[in-house]
């Protein structure tokens, strides 16, 4: 009996022990602050250029994959290249875990809020400053100052390479437009009356992927830049505006309208990406608002069954009396790739030198990405509508952000995940902006 | 025997390799979450000793008391539905198909040895609408009915979802509930008949009592298991429309690795748990007062 209670008590202090010992441990991890971002071969070269990108872009892997095995062959002898792939949801949860491991990747896909100056990577010096870096290989020009504009309004520094340069806008079928007698439209009311000549005539006026939800909270997005102005979601962060704000509460209000009107087609709540795109590219939807990007599967002639030359991008249009305009292009430059310092050497260097001077025009000829690197070789025979995005691209003067560009990884996920209660009216315009604003309040 | 069993030494060799695994298998991992509920932060960002703040967020926090009241009403209405379909289910095991039952038995079981994830995407599937309509709108319209959107409302996802845990799990209590009916003895049941006690009655006064402990159990398993559902909502429709079929679990999965606090997951993760040791002794107080009286 005595001999029970005292093992009893020897294996409660054992459980009580190795509990305190491995809470001091994980608490140690807090004085994980890194050396200070920057320029020069400042880190060790590790034994593999490893870059860990999203299962959902494979074109980054191999686009890599072809740099090392033509232009960039010297750096992959040198430090041989590896990749790896996560799933996009899953990023930060693994970026976190490998950051506290001390195990990153040398360039690694990370959440937006982690690489600002704030966020869990940023204020642990874990990300390279690339502007730096940059300039001192000599190759900053081969940046795009637009693109470099981009990265440093959406991460608040420059830690993330443009492999892609989107920009963002209502795809059209010209041939359902030329069928109905339509134009582009240039005030979000043309929009309107327009959809509703089209669902009048058997479309679907706009092909939604609302299970992504990200497609629809653009929208509001978009009408939001429109009407108030490009600084908007800016002034909502810095807290000179709240989204309960009538003109903002409009906007969700106006989203709401077009999905009781039956603008986005039936069942879109669950339609997912590909469904959405095979509406578009097969002629069942008039319209689509989406990035650049879908230059992938407009060129891929077994998708796009409408033909590259019925496929037309405009701007979201302008509202009435609002202070924003119809020329500034929402842009973004793909998700965050950061690289450390701590694995920033001489070989990696090499690397990001060879990647900023070839990557532009590689992407370009291989897949028509449109990339936010300088084309240093000329591209030839570029598909039409790539040549068309070009040169909407060369044209812009100013851009603007995404609705959730700005806010906190809770915030953004209750902004899309809300945004289906809205669209089937169960929840109001104004409850959704102001469940969005305590939360945006409440993680600052 | 005794004597291999009374030496300290035997004890030890024989326990002592599972004792570990156990211990720093389970055991390490519950109370270092159960210490972390008392901090803030995650492994990159650094822990922060803010004691009962988590717990006071948490009875604040409308997200998380929706996603309370989420799991209970899903724990409570999957664990009526099981037991009662699977009770049901046995009785007609026994009582009418008696031996040729072997059949329907595997038949309705069949559905458990399916990945949740799998049967998510299938019933996704069944009530889709929009240009590849499912079955289930199919028939809808044959009747002359417009379209649903199940999974745009939140009745219309809970609704799925239970179809889906029933449909799944009703074949495993059948079994679980069958073996326990199988132990009255036919004698009793025989008497029961002569005294004249027929179909409900047979039911409710000899076959029901009889079978009270292994049905008890049931519940037990079921509700623990359903208050714990993850993969099946998540799935099925990410918690959707909105946050309002997202249950504690997925609540605490996206707190603690989306959103990086590790510290309020696993408070949310302790009242779980929490919630798990009250439906069970709830269960067990009533069956116990039951046996009492």
């Amino acid at each position: 009996m005595i001999n029970r209670r005292h093992r009893r008590t020897a294996l409660a202090a054992g459980i009580a022990l190795a509990s305190v010992v491995s809470l001091a441990a994980c608490s140690s991890g807090a004085s994980n602050t890194g050396s200070t971002s920057g320029g020069g071969a400042t880190g060790k070269d590790p034994a593999k250029f490893t870059v860990l990108t999203a299962n959902e872009n494979p074109a980054l892997a191999t686009e890599l994959k072809n740099l090392a095995a033509g232009k960039c062959k010297a750096e992959n002898s040198a430090l041989p290249l590896v990749d790896q792939t996560v799933a996009q949801a899953d990023v930060v949860q693994k970026i976190t875990l490998l950051a506290s491991q001390n195990a990153l990747p040398v360039q690694f896909i990370a959440g937006t809020s982690m690489v600002r100056p704030d966020g869990d990577l940023g204020k642990n010096g874990l990300v390279l400053n690339y502007e730096t870096a940059l300039k001192k290989l000599g190759v900053w020009d081969d940046i795009l100052p637009a693109a470099a504009s981009t990265v440093n309004s959406v991460y608040g520094q420059m830690v993330s390479l443009p492999y892609q340069y989107n920009i963002e806008g209502i795809w059209y079928n010209k041939a359902i437009f030329d069928k109905l007698g339509l134009s582009e439209p240039t005030t979000f009311d043309q929009l309107m009356s327009d959809a509703a000549k089209i669902k009048d005539a058997g479309y679907t006026p706009f092909a939604t992927d609302g299970a992504d939800a990200w497609p629809v909270t653009r929208l509001i997005g978009m009408y939001i830049f429109r009407s108030l102005g490009p600084d908007a979601m800016k002034d909502i962060q810095s807290g000179k505006a709240k989204l309960t704000d009538a003109k903002y509460v409009k906007a969700a209000q106006e989203v709401q309208d077009m999905a009781k009107n039956g603008y986005f087609g039936s069942g879109f709540v669950s339609t997912n990406a590909a469904q959405a795109n095979n509406l578009f590219l097969t002629g069942k939807a008039a319209m689509m608002y989406d990035g650049s990007w879908l230059l992938s599967n407009i060129n891929d002639k077994s998708q796009d069954v409408i033909g590259a030359d019925n496929v037309g991008l405009m701007p979201f249009p302008a509202v009435s009396g609002g202070a924003g305009s119809i020329d500034q292009w929402p842009a973004n430059a793909g998700a965050a790739m950061a690289m450390t310092p701590k694995s920033y050497g001489p070989k990696v260097a090499a690397w990001l030198k060879c990647i900023a001077q070839n990557y532009g025009s590689q992407a370009l000829q291989d897949s028509g990405i449109v990339s936010g690197f300088k084309i240093n070789t000329p591209v030839k025979n570029i598909d039409a509508p790539t040549k068309m995005v070009q040169q909407k691209v060369s044209g812009i003067k100013q851009t603007v952000l995404w609705f959730e560009a700005l806010m906190d990884a809770k915030s953004t996920a209750l902004a899309q995940s809300n945004v289906s209660l809205l669209t089937t009216g169960q929840m109001s315009a104004q409850t959704y902006m102001s469940q969005l604003q305590s939360s945006i309040e409440a993680n600052k | 025997m005794k004597r291999v069993f009374g030496d300290r030494k035997t004890i030890a060799i024989l326990l002592g390799p599972t004792l570990i695994v156990y211990v720093l298998l389970k055991l390490v991992p519950v109370c270092w979450s159960l210490g972390l509920s008392f901090f803030t932060g995650n492994t990159l960002s650094g822990f922060t000793f803010i004691g009962f703040a988590n717990f006071v967020k948490f009875v604040g926090d409308p997200a998380a008391v929706q996603s309370l009241i989420v799991s209970i009403v899903f724990a409570v209405l999957a664990t009526v539905g099981q037991i009662v379909l699977g009770y049901l289910l046995a009785l007609l095991y026994v009582f009418v198909l008696r031996k040729g039952s072997a059949f329907v038995r595997t038949a309705v079981f069949f559905p458990m040895v399916l990945p949740t994830v799998a049967v998510a995407l299938l019933f996704r599937n069944f009530v889709s609408v929009g240009a590849n309509q499912g079955p289930i709108n199919d028939i809808i319209n044959f009747f002359g009915g417009k379209s649903v959107e199940f999974l745009a409302s939140t009745i219309g996802t809970m609704g799925v979802a239970l179809a889906m845990t029933l449909w799944s799990s009703m074949g495993f209590y059948a079994v679980l509930l069958y073996t326990g009916l199988l132990d009255i003895p036919d004698e009793i049941i025989e008497s029961a008949r002569l005294d004249g006690a027929n179909g409900p009655r047979l039911v409710r006064h000899i076959v029901l009592p009889l079978s009270m402990p292994i049905l008890l159990s049931s519940v037990i398993f079921s509700l623990n298991s359903t208050l714990k559902v993850f993969d099946s909502l998540l799935a099925l429709n990410n918690g959707g429309p909105g946050t309002s079929t997202s249950p504690l679990t997925l609540y605490m999965y996206r707190t603690a690795f989306d959103y990086g606090d590790y510290g309020y997951g696993s408070t949310i993760a302790l009242v779980l748990t929490l919630l798990c040791l009250a439906f069970t002794l709830t269960v067990f107080r009533s069956s116990s007062r039951k046996a009492d009286a």
